[in-house]
């Protein structure tokens, strides 16, 4: 690398270069730069036209988009779909159509929003309201999944895919599953004589804990946010005593100290070996632990809604799933509500059960004798989808979410009481949602 | 941060007067006009991938993030922030004063961040510049199968650090490969210290292969004569390495300090995946994504800060480096030669 002669101009060309090499931790910032902000009334107005669309979402894992696009398109020879699939990682599906809306993107026609994106699509003017010439119809589907969708009592997409926590139970050692988070937690010695953990969902410091922590504070009786989203409400005896419900198990060993650093695969992975007796987690890994060739539990196992607070109601589950929103920017907005409604139809609806085991938004389907025979889970998840509180609907849901999970952490990890976590992610969350930082 | 090798060249020719008077002087004669022809589309093209991305950074630093307009529930452009989003992270400053933000804001973890992210620096590099020198160390020696050795020894450093990280993730696992042969059962991605030294660990298996090159490359062109000399005046082997070896493999461990140095204070992707930040280990770069998502100014603001400290630190080193290369390597070399 230096010369015998050891001048010293290689070395510091060399390492001044380097120092230069910082000035890329700039770019980031830089980055992201651009205006982020205004409504854009004009471009809402603009563009009410038919043509050719692209409809944007991320991976298509398990296949079922295209089909439903090839369907469109043989009825529609002069408005064709074209897909545009973008990673399967959803944080870089989120800044990749937020780079888009800020280029004013027209190529960007219909897109595939996580229900937790949309009031802040919503409030930077991107999503074209569903009004007026695009009321959507949504009689028909499950509430939560069009509260989730709703900014500023506007609905702003369509509600494509659902999703809602279950409990998994080992129906071997509990015949009937509990009603209630007391009662599960008095079976927990059953699973202590069989020397295994008794419960777990997703308590790793990422998006799952704020899923966890959610559900258990709305099953209490808690809630977040106010209705009108502008207010944090987690300085009441209800969302203490739902946090404190986590926090406790812990404590107990009910839930297992390894917990703490689960997300969906590990608790799946433990459940699957037997080393589990209750697990949350979504419809996914029914049809894993049922075919998968390492479980162990495969017959052994049922669903049930998650426990409630022994009021007699099931557990509030944190909602998941995606809606379709059209962009402003868009050119061809008819043809582009036409093809949200489509997308929302029984028909497709259907097609993306059977084929992708995508849960469905229309209510009825969750009723069909047909489909309940091949997922049997489905009433089960019905439950848990109609008593599904979504997420808070902010358009800071980044900063909101953030506050959530490193606060539950401190106090699950035991390293804040659950009082001063919860005052600190009281005031933390209303600080996110004034202000964004 | 990755138009890194481009920067090299061009800063130095802006930078750096030439050094050799003589050179300087034939720049102005005749051939001037024809360097400056050839260096200029380079010049140009590194003002607009580095310049220009520096400055929106810093001018947006200085402008508030889009607020809501309470009205209508729309974002709104914030205007002039003044310092305001710097005070944000220097003190903490969430709107009420100093050390307002409360605990799970990104505000509230600027210095935590700052200080996990320069204990990873010290920790890491050290252990990496010892375990880097012992492996060049031995594959300096002339023995069967070294070529063998040099390649298998490499092959940490070959892997994408994002494969890496997931790599440690799984080993580090409740259940993984660590606590099995170790006989315990550490949350290494839970709380307290264990996702720290999991992350220095990690960081250290990759870039320890890395450091060894580079101070391999700085052994061997020390000439052999040096050390026959050294023996026949008597000096033992702790004697030559201490007197011969260490001063003059200095400047190349130096540079492979410094670029470890700089590489470490901007770690992003195996914190990020290895302990997605859980035990307060949000390295800086990882808190200037986290705010990017929220707001691009104060996210501006922050990498401006991060970019000063990391600058800091290149600097120190250099003028440092700098002088001990120039003023002791050059006469130490002929006196031992």
């Amino acid at each position: 690398m230096f010369g015998k002669s050891g001048k010293s101009p290689a070395a510091r060309r060399i390492s001044f270069s380097l120092a230069l090499a910082a000035t890329g931790v700039l770019a980031l910032g830089a980055c992201g730069g651009g205006d982020s902000g205004g409504g854009n009334s004009d471009a809402a107005q603009s563009g009410n036209s038919t043509g050719p669309i692209t409809y944007v979402q991320g991976k298509d894992n398990s296949g079922i988009v295209q089909p439903a696009i090839d369907k469109w398109n043989a009825a529609h020879p002069d408005q064709q779909v074209t897909l545009k699939e973008q990673t399967d990682q959803a944080d870089q599906q989120h800044d990749d159509l937020v780079q888009n809306f800020q280029a004013e993107n027209a190529d960007y026609d219909v897109v595939s929003v996580d229900n937790i994106w949309t009031s802040e699509f919503a409030a930077k003017g991107w999503l074209q309201p569903l009004t007026g010439d695009y009321e959507l119809d949504t009689s028909n589907l499950l509430e939560p999944t069009v509260q989730a969708e709703t900014y500023n009592d506007t609905l702003y997409a369509a509600p494509t895919t659902s999703d809602g926590g279950l409990l998994y139970y080992r129906k071997d050692l509990v015949p009937t599953p509990p009603k209630s988070w007391d009662e599960m937690m008095s079976m927990c010695p059953i699973a202590q004589q069989n020397g295994i953990d008794c419960y777990a969902g997703q308590f790793a410091q990422y998006e799952g804990l704020t899923v966890n922590t959610a559900e258990a504070i709305n099953t209490f009786g808690g809630s977040i946010l106010s209705e009108d989203g502008k207010t944090a409400t987690l300085d009441t005896p209800e969302a203490k005593a739902g946090l404190e419900a986590l926090v406790e198990g812990f404590q107990d060993g009910n839930i297992p100290r390894q917990a703490i650093t689960y997300q969906e695969e590990q608790g799946r992975q433990s459940f699957e070996d037997g080393k589990l007796m209750f697990l949350r987690n979504w419809p996914y890994v029914y049809s894993l632990a049922k075919t998968d060739g390492s479980s162990t539990v495969k017959d052994t196992f049922g669903v049930a809604p998650l426990p409630g607070n022994g009021d007699g109601k099931p557990g509030a589950s944190s909602l998941g799933g995606h809606a379709a929103g059209i962009s402003v920017y868009s050119d061809h907005k008819e043809t582009a509500f036409e093809f949200v409604k489509f997308l929302q139809s029984e028909e497709i609806q259907r097609d993306w059960l059977t084929q992708g085991s995508a849960a469905p938004v229309i209510s009825s389907l969750y009723d069909d004798a047909a489909l309940v025979e091949q997922f049997p889970y489905l009433p089960e998840l019905k439950t848990s989808i109609e008593n599904a509180v979504p997420r808070p609907v902010t358009p800071f849901y980044p900063a909101v979410t953030k506050a959530i999970q490193d606060n539950a952490f401190a106090a699950l990890s035991g390293s804040k009481d659950t009082d001063t976590a919860l005052s600190d992610m009281q005031k933390s969350v209303q600080n996110a949602i004034a202000g964004g930082q | 941060m990755s138009s890194t090798s481009g920067v090299a060249t061009g800063e130095y020719a802006q930078g750096e007067p030439p050094l050799d008077p003589g050179r300087r002087k034939s720049l102005h004669d005749g051939s001037g006009r024809r360097a400056a022809l050839l260096i200029g589309p380079t010049i140009l093209l590194l003002a607009i991938v580095i310049l220009y991305p520096i400055v929106t950074a810093v001018s947006q630093s200085f402008t508030q993030d889009a607020g809501l307009d309470p009205s209508t529930g729309m974002f709104v452009e914030g205007g002039f922030a003044g310092i305001a989003n710097y005070r944000l992270w220097l003190l903490q400053d969430c709107g009420g004063g100093a050390f307002s933000c409360p605990p799970g804001t990104l505000g509230s973890q600027f210095w935590t961040a700052t200080g996990v992210t320069f204990l990873f620096t010290v920790v890491a590099v050290t252990l990496e510049t010892v375990l880097g020198l012992i492996f060049a160390l031995v594959m300096h020696r002339k023995f069967k199968g070294r070529a063998i050795l040099r390649a298998s020894v490499l092959v940490p450093w070959a892997i994408p650090t994002a494969v890496t990280a997931k790599l440690w993730y799984f080993i580090f696992a409740y259940d993984g490969i660590a606590n099995r042969v170790l006989g315990t059962e550490i949350l290494w991605t839970g709380d307290g210290w264990a996702p720290k030294a999991a992350i220095i660990i990690a960081d250290t298996w990759k870039t320890a292969p890395f450091m060894a090159l580079l101070i391999l490359a700085g052994l061997q062109v020390i000439d052999e004569g040096v050390y026959e000399a050294a023996k026949m005046d008597g000096a033992g082997a702790w004697k030559r390495f201490v007197f011969i070896t260490l001063p003059l493999v200095r400047p190349a461990l130096m540079v492979a300090v410094l670029f470890r140095t700089l590489d470490t204070l901007r770690m992003y992707d195996l914190p990020k995946i290895l302990t997605g930040g859980a035990g307060d280990t949000s390295t800086l770069s990882m808190l200037v994504v986290d705010q990017v998502r929220s707001g691009f100014h104060a996210a501006s603001a922050l990498s401006t800060i991060t970019f000063l400290i990391v600058f800091l630190v290149a600097f120190i080193f250099i003028k440092f480096l700098g002088a001990n290369v120039t003023e002791q390597r050059a006469p130490k070399a002929r006196k031992a030669a």
